[in-house]
C-alpha cells in the first residue's frame, strides 16, 4: 500500500540524482544482482566450470537465475522471469559468457556478473574514441575469445577512416591499456575482459539489439550527468572535441517555497478540510456498481453482438452502431442515467422527440444550444450567448425556460460580459430539473418503451448526412426553433 | 559594544502597529517590548538611525530604537512567519490526513470480493502498424474507432486506418521527439506537438494529393515541451500539458490562451478530460509525483493527490468520471476516487521495476491496461486489485496505451517503432 506522506518539513529534497526515474530502475536492478550473489542469503552459488582443457571461472547458469527470480520474486510464469532476466542483461548486469546478444536463457548457458564500476548507475556515455581504443586493443591480443565479430569488425573500420588522423593516438593507448592487462592474473583477467566485452555490449550493442542506454528526453534533465560529460572508460583526457548531447534545460529552476507558496497551499488544504467526502465503503460500492452495469457492455470482458471487426475483419458492428438503429441494449443503457442518454446522438434524439410530444422541448433545446455555445470558437461565443438570451431567457421568449429567480438574476449579471461559462448556472438547473421529471417520464413513455422491448422497429431518420460522413459521429448544430431535422 | 544593539534580543511584538518601549536591559539579554507606534509603521520610509546610536534613552531615541526595533522585528517577522506558516501547512496536512482517514473504513479490494473474477484473458494483436521509423511516442483514436494518429521521435506524424492499415496521411514536423497528438472529436483534424514547445493543429483534408502539413497551424505556445494534448468536446479548444510546469487552454481558431494552470512545481507529463458531457474539470500528473484535479473554467487547482514516489507519467479517468488512475516511475499504478478524496488502490508486483508509462480503462472500468517501461502491457483488475493478464509482444518500451472509443480493441504504441492493436 501506498507510504505514508513524505517529509515535507525537512531541508530540501534528497540528492536529486538518486531519485530520478533512472535511477530508481537500476537500484532495483542492483538489488535483485546483489541478492543473486549472495549465496548465504539464498542467492544462487557462482562456481568455476571446467570445460575441455580449461576452467571457466564465475559464472552460473542461466536456470538457476530463472529459478532464483522465479522464487524470490513471486513469479508463477517462467516466461515472465525470462522475461526480467533479460532485461537486466540488457542493462548490462549479467552477461552470457559467449555471446554478445544480452538476453537470459532457462538453461544450462552460462553467465556472469557486470562489475560495479561497469554498471549502468555510473552514467557512463563513452565516446568513440574508447570504442575505437577497445576494438584496436581487442585485435592485439591472439586470442581466440577476444576476436571481433563480423559488426565489431565493421565498426571499426568505420572508426579507421573516422579517426585517421588520431589513429596513432588511439593505437597507442590501445598499446598501453594491453600493457596494464598482461600484468593481471590470468583468471582475473579472463573475468575483466568478459566483462568489459559485456559493457561494450550495452553501449554498443550489436544491430538489432535495443539500446538500453536511450533515454526519455523528458527525464533527462535531472540525470547525475544531465550534460552527459563524456568521461572517458580508458582515462584518455578529453581532447575538446567531444559536444554535450542536448539536453532539455529546466525553464522553472527548481526554487525553495516561498511565503506566498505555504499561504496558498495552507489556503488549498483548508478548502480541503472543509469538503464533504465520502467513506470509502460508499465509494467502493458506487465504483462497483457502475463497472457491474457496464461489464455487458464491455468488448473485453463480454461477448458482443455480431462480431468484433478487429478478428472477423466485418464491420457490420460498427455499421450498426453509426446506422442509429438502435439496438435493445443500447436503449437500455439510456436508461442508466439521464447523462447516457444525452450522451448517445440517438438517445438525444429519442428525448427530444418525447418533449415535443409533450411541448417542453424547450428544456432540452436550451441545453443542447449551451453545449453548443461552449464549443464554438471564441470569438463567436458572446453572440450566441446573446442569441440564447433572447431565445430562451429573455421577456416574451420564444421558447421560454423556467429558472428560478436566483440562477436568473446570476444568468442576467453573467451576461454583462458574456462567455463560455455564463449559462453554467442555468444549465445545471436545467439539467437538474430534466433528471428529476421529464427523464423519468420519458423512461415510461411508450417512445422509450417501444425501442427497449423492440416492439415496433423504428427507423431513425434524422440526418441528411451522407454514410460516409457519419462515420465520424460528428456532432450536430442545433437549429434554435428545433424543427424538422 | 556589538554592532548591533538588539543582537542577540528576544523581541516579543505585540500588534504590528503597536510598538511602545520598555526598559531596555544590556545585551544580550535585552528584552525590548515594544509597543505604541512605529514611526517606521506610520511614516511611509523608515527613518534611519544615527550613527553609533546604542543608547536606549527612551525620550531621545525612541524614534530611532523604534525603527530599529522594527526592523529587527520585521525581520523576524519574516523568518518566524515563514517558519510558523511552514508548521501549520504540516499540521492542517496531518489533521488531512487524519480526516481522510476516518472515512477509510474499508479497502476497495475488501469490497470487491464478492465480486465475480474476471475470466482469464488471452488478448492477441490483430493489427501491427509499421511505417514509423523511430520511437513511436504517442497515439489517439479518433472517435470512428477505426483511425488512428501517432506520433513519432523522427518528427513524423501518422494517420492511418487501423483497420485497413492504411496509412491516410503524413504530417512532417521540424522538431524531433512529437510528443503528444490527438485526434479532433469531428475526425477532420489533428494535434501534435513536442520539443518545439509549441503545439499545432493540422486539419486533414479527404483530398490525398493536399499536403497536409502545409496547413499546419501553431495554436499553443509553451517555454518548454508539450507532453501532452486533448481536444475538449470541440475543435475549437485544445488542452495542453508542459515541461514548463503548466497546462493550458487555447482556442484553436485565433491561438488566443483562454486558461493556464498553475500549481505543479515540475514538467507536467499527462493530463487528461473528464468524461462528462457537462464537466468542466480535468485531471493532470507531472514530475512533481503530483495529480492535480483542475477547474477548467476559474483556472484553480480543486483536488491533488501525492502518493506517487516518482514521476506520474499517465493520468486517465475511470469511464464515470468519478475516479482516476495513474501510472508511474515507481512501477505502480494507482487509482484514486474523486468523492473520497483518497487513493483507493495501488497496483504492482514485485516482479514489476520498471516504470508504468501509461494507463486506460476498458469501457465498463472493470480493467486498467497498463504500458510499461519493460516492454509488457499489464491488465489489471480495478476492483480486485490483482493482475489479469501480461502482454508480450513490444520489442521496447511501451510508450502509450488506448482502449479504442467503443471498447473493442487496445491500441499501444512503442519505442520499436510500431503500433499493435489488440484484443482477445
Amino acid at each position: 500500500m501506498a507510504e505514508g506522506s513524505k517529509d515535507r518539513g525537512g531541508p530540501g529534497p534528497a540528492e536529486p540524482e538518486e531519485d530520478s526515474p533512472n535511477m530508481i530502475v537500476y537500484r532495483k536492478m542492483e538489488d535483485i544482482v546483489t541478492r543473486i550473489q549472495d549465496e548465504k542469503a539464498g542467492g544462487v552459488a557462482i562456481r568455476t566450470v571446467k570445460s575441455f582443457l580449461s576452467k571457466i571461472p564465475s559464472v552460473v547458469s542461466g536456470a538457476d537465475i530463472v529459478q532464483w527470480l522465479m522464487k524470490n520474486l513471486s513469479i508463477e510464469d517462467p516466461a515472465e522471469a525470462i522475461h526480467l532476466g533479460s532485461l537486466i542483461a540488457a542493462h548490462g548486469y549479467i552477461f552470457p559468457i559467449n555471446d554478445h546478444v544480452l538476453t537470459l536463457k532457462d538453461d544450462g548457458t552460462l553467465y556472469r556478473f557486470q562489475s560495479p564500476y561497469f554498471w549502468p548507475s555510473n552514467c557512463w556515455e563513452p565516446e568513440n574514441t574508447d570504442y575505437a581504443i577497445y576494438l584496436c586493443k581487442r585485435t592485439m591480443q591472439n586470442k581466440a575469445r577476444l576476436e571481433l565479430a563480423d559488426y565489431e569488425a565493421e565498426n571499426l573500420a568505420r572508426l579507421q577512416r573516422a579517426f585517421a588522423r588520431k589513429w596513432e593516438f588511439i593505437f597507442m593507448q590501445a598499446e598501453a591499456q594491453v600493457k596494464i592487462d598482461r600484468k593481471k592474473d590470468k583468471a582475473e583477467r579472463k573475468i575483466l575482459d568478459s566483462q568489459e566485452r559485456a559493457f561494450w555490449d550495452v553501449h554498443r550493442p550489436v544491430p538489432g539489439c535495443v539500446n538500453t542506454t536511450e533515454m526519455d528526453i523528458r527525464k533527462c534533465r535531472r540525470e547525475k550527468n544531465p550534460h552527459r560529460v563524456k568521461k572517458s572508460v580508458y582515462g584518455v583526457p578529453d581532447d575538446g572535441q567531444s559536444q554535450p548531447s542536448p539536453v532539455h534545460v529546466s525553464s522553472q529552476p527548481a526554487r525553495k517555497p516561498t511565503r506566498e507558496d505555504v499561504q496558498k497551499e495552507i489556503t488549498f488544504l483548508n478548502t480541503q478540510l472543509d469538503r464533504h467526502c465520502m467513506k470509502v465503503s460508499k465509494v467502493a460500492d458506487s465504483l462497483m456498481t457502475y463497472t457491474e452495469q457496464f461489464l455487458e457492455y464491455d468488448p473485453f470482458v463480454s461477448a458482443v453482438d455480431p462480431s468484433i471487426p478487429w478478428i472477423t475483419d466485418d464491420t457490420t458492428f460498427w455499421d450498426l452502431e453509426a446506422s442509429r438503429e438502435p439496438s435493445q441494449q443500447r436503449v437500455k443503457k439510456w436508461g442508466f442515467s439521464l447523462e447516457e442518454a444525452l450522451k448517445d446522438p440517438a438517445g438525444r434524439d429519442q428525448f427530444l422527440k418525447f418533449l415535443e410530444s409533450e411541448f417542453s422541448s424547450e428544456n432540452l433545446r436550451f441545453w443542447l444550444a449551451v453545449q453548443d455555445m461552449k464549443r464554438r470558437p471564441h470569438q463567436e461565443v458572446s453572440s450566441r450567448a446573446q442569441e440564447i438570451w433572447q431565445e430562451f431567457l429573455a421577456e416574451g421568449a420564444p421558447s421560454s425556460i423556467n429558472l428560478d429567480s436566483h440562477s436568473y438574476e446570476r444568468t442576467s449579471q453573467n451576461l454583462k460580459d458574456p462567455g463560455r461559462y455564463s449559462y453554467e448556472d442555468a444549465q445545471d438547473h436545467i439539467f437538474q430539473l430534466m433528471k428529476s421529471d421529464s427523464y423519468a417520464r420519458f423512461l415510461r413513455s411508450n417512445i422509450y418503451q417501444d425501442l427497449l422491448l423492440a416492439r415496433k422497429k423504428v427507423n431513425i431518420q434524422l440526418y441528411s448526412l451522407s454514410a460516409k460522413k457519419s462515420l465520424f459521429g460528428g456532432d450536430l448544430l442545433f437549429n434554435f426553433h428545433g424543427q424538422d431535422f | 559594544m556589538s554592532q548591533d544593539p538588539l543582537e542577540g534580543c528576544r523581541i516579543s511584538a505585540g500588534k504590528k502597529s503597536a510598538v511602545s518601549l520598555g526598559k531596555a536591559l544590556h545585551p544580550p539579554n535585552l528584552l525590548v517590548v515594544v509597543e505604541g507606534t512605529c514611526g517606521a509603521c506610520v511614516a511611509a520610509s523608515p527613518v534611519s538611525a544615527p550613527e553609533g546610536s546604542c543608547s536606549y534613552n527612551v525620550a531621545h531615541h525612541h524614534l530611532c530604537v523604534c525603527v530599529r526595533v522594527c526592523m529587527a522585528w520585521q525581520g523576524l517577522q519574516k523568518g518566524e512567519t515563514l517558519a510558523s506558516l511552514k508548521q501549520e501547512s504540516e499540521n492542517l496536512r496531518r489533521k488531512l490526513e487524519e480526516e481522510r482517514g476516518k472515512l477509510t473504513d474499508v479497502e476497495l479490494h475488501q469490497v470487491a470480493e464478492k465480486v465475480e473474477t474476471v475470466a482469464a484473458l488471452s488478448i492477441k494483436t490483430r493489427r501491427v502498424l509499421k511505417g514509423h521509423g523511430n520511437k513511436v511516442l504517442s497515439m489517439d483514436w479518433c472517435k470512428d474507432k477505426r483511425r488512428l494518429v501517432s506520433s513519432s521521435q523522427d518528427g513524423k506524424v501518422i494517420v492511418w486506418d487501423a483497420f485497413t492499415l492504411n496509412k491516410e496521411h503524413g504530417i512532417t514536423l521540424p522538431c524531433t521527439w512529437v510528443m503528444a497528438c490527438a485526434y479532433a472529436p469531428s475526425g477532420c483534424a489533428v494535434a501534435c506537438g513536442g520539443l518545439d514547445n509549441k503545439c499545432s493543429v493540422v486539419p486533414l483534408s479527404l483530398d490525398r494529393n493536399e499536403n497536409v502539413t502545409a496547413k499546419k497551424k501553431s495554436v499553443a505556445m509553451h517555454t518548454n515541451y508539450v507532453s501532452g494534448c486533448s481536444f475538449t468536446n470541440s475543435d475549437m479548444q485544445l488542452l495542453t500539458s508542459s515541461g514548463d510546469g503548466t497546462c493550458a487552454l487555447w482556442d484553436v481558431e485565433s491561438g488566443q490562451l483562454l486558461q493556464s494552470f498553475h500549481g505543479h512545481t515540475a514538467d507536467v507529463l499527462s493530463l487528461d478530460l473528464a468524461p462528462s458531457e457537462t464537466g468542466n474539470t480535468f485531471v493532470s500528473g507531472g514530475c512533481d509525483m503530483k495529480a492535480n484535479v483542475w477547474d477548467m473554467r476559474s483556472g484553480q487547482n480543486i483536488q491533488s493527490f501525492d502518493n506517487h514516489q516518482s514521476d506520474i507519467n499517465c493520468v486517465k479517468y475511470y469511464p464515470s468520471g468519478d475516479a482516476f488512475a495513474s501510472a508511474s516511475d515507481d512501477a505502480t499504478c494507482r487509482f484514486y476516487d474523486l468523492r473520497a478524496d483518497r487513493e483507493v488502490a495501488v497496483y504492482q508486483k514485485d516482479s514489476i521495476i520498471f516504470g508504468a508509462s501509461s494507463v486506460d480503462f476498458s469501457l465498463s472500468g472493470r480493467l486498467l491496461f497498463a504500458g510499461y517501461n519493460d516492454y509488457t502491457i499489464n491488465v489489471w483488475d480495478v476492483l480486485k486489485g490483482t493482475r489479469v493478464s501480461v502482454l508480450f509482444g513490444h520489442e521496447n518500451r511501451v510508450s502509450r496505451v488506448r482502449v479504442s472509443p467503443d471498447g473493442t480493441a487496445l491500441c499501444s504504441a512503442s519505442w520499436d517503432n510500431t503500433l499493435r492493436v489488440s484484443r482477445t
